[in-house]
């Protein structure tokens, strides 16, 4: 059975935690399709957080298509990790670096390159929508 | 009369405009809180906040001045059977008769509580190892706080009190302690009410906080709300607060520059920016840290208003 872990000191909200460690273990293959995460009672004990939190995790991890849940019986992996072709990653990087490069000669601190990622991200969204 | 939240759900507990004056003094005023079923909700605040005084009133052992409290819809009365079978209750320091044994303990909880659950007492027992023939006095200090929390949870009471509860145990007590306590509020359709000292544990415990302070609720919301509703600033001495976005909660200044902690719309201060300014997001720590500083006189972020967006805790 899978078992989280919890940093106390990373500073990354505990669910999301939870949600990239299941996000690695599927690229690492230690997790995959059709494996049960373990129950909502036996992490909350386990690393003793509060029950919602892992809830709250899971609800991600559904909404993301990584995993669901199957009444009476817990929640599963529903996805098997597909990596992206190692040649688009570097085409993808390329671009991104030479953006990233462009945003610091511009003056862009690392907060501001955030906000403006959310914000191109979330207006694609919408005009998928 | 049952009151409803907005969606049709009924909070786990409702305070409205609640006070208790000891003589010419007020131990908490205009308390107005709600804590959404399922919440495992911390009560923060420095001594002499009111917390105790709110606890009391919660849980039917003393009596408001002013205003109500009700539990899953129905109004407390103070020391009334119906009221005190609600809630559980766990008190700083577990008080256990010394002389009896746990069996005994679980005895009395059976004839003091129709609702009495002897089964889920004795298997806690079982799992803890601890032997019901043994005299409270003889236990340690984290298996009597067990003994006490398995009081409460075997009342069957839908809402929870523990009043500082593990403040008096060692470290691995405590996380004992708290084990049991998160998997019970995983289990049984439960509502935790924790007042604790211990800021930096919370966060993993809580989704729901409440900072009482100087007897008035300072804050009081989903904690990822909360969290999500302040950053901490960066920004050059000389700015006066009213040129910062939003609400300022608690500010040091060095020789330079300042560090503000703001109630603010992050999305706002994301698109606005500001050269020379920083901006990050809080910690739990820092967030209870900076209204636990502010002057009590302040003005109460949640005192008048209805706690924040109705984000309900997620049902299991």
């Amino acid at each position: 059975m899978f078992r989280f872990r919890l940093d106390g000191s990373s500073g990354v909200p505990p669910y999301l935690q939870l949600v990239h460690q299941v996000r690695q273990a599927l690229l690492l293959g230690y997790l995959q399709e059709g494996d049960r995460l373990p129950t909502v009672k036996d992490v909350a004990a386990d690393l003793v957080i509060n029950p919602n939190t892992v809830v709250k995790a899971y609800r991600q991890l559904e909404h993301e298509g990584l995993a669901g849940g199957r009444p009476g019986q817990g929640t599963f992996i529903t996805a098997t990790a597909t990596p992206v072709p190692p040649e688009a990653q570097q085409d993808l990087r390329a671009s991104l670096e030479a953006w990233l490069r462009a945003a610091d000669e511009a003056g862009l601190d690392e907060t501001a390159v955030t906000a403006l990622i959310a914000v191109a991200r979330r207006d694609l969204k919408k005009g998928r929508v | 009369m049952t009151q409803h939240d907005a969606d049709g759900s009924v909070p786990a507990l409702r305070t409205d405009r609640l006070g208790r004056r000891y003589g010419k003094v007020w131990g908490l005023r205009d308390c107005t809180l709600e804590v959404p079923a399922g919440a495992v909700a911390a009560l923060v605040g420095p001594n002499g906040a009111g917390k105790t005084t709110l606890l009391e009133m919660i849980i039917g052992l003393l009596e408001p001045t002013e205003g109500q409290v009700s539990v899953f819809g129905e109004t407390s009365r103070a020391d009334t059977a119906e009221t005190l079978a609600r809630v559980g209750y766990v008190a700083q320091d577990h008080p256990l008769y010394r002389d009896f044994t746990v069996a005994d303990m679980f005895h009395l909880g059976r004839a003091m509580n129709p609702s009495w659950d002897q089964e889920l007492a004795a298997a806690r027992m079982d799992a803890l190892g601890i032997p019901v023939k043994r005299k409270v006095k003889s236990l340690s200090g984290g298996q009597q706080a067990q003994v006490s929390l398995t009081m409460a949870l075997a009342k069957r009471a839908p809402l929870v009190v523990l009043d500082e509860p593990v403040s008096s145990l060692d470290p691995v007590a405590r996380l004992e302690f708290m084990r049991d306590v998160m998997a019970s509020a995983a289990d049984a359709e439960l509502t935790f009410l924790i007042s604790s000292h211990v800021v930096a544990e919370l966060e993993r415990f809580c989704d729901w906080l409440i900072i009482l302070s100087g007897g008035h609720v300072q804050l009081a919301g989903p904690a990822d709300d909360l969290l999500g509703a302040h950053r901490l600033l960066t920004v050059p001495r000389a700015t006066p607060d009213g040129d910062l976005p939003g609400t300022v909660i608690h500010r040091t200044d060095s020789d330079r520059h300042s560090t503000v902690l703001v109630r603010t719309d992050p999305v706002q201060l994301a698109v606005r920016g500001h050269a020379g300014w920083q901006a990050e997001p809080v910690s739990f720590e820092q967030l209870v840290m900076a209204y636990l500083q502010r002057s009590p006189a302040a003005n109460p972020a949640g005192a008048a208003a209805r706690p924040g967006p109705a984000t309900k805790a997620v049902t299991r």
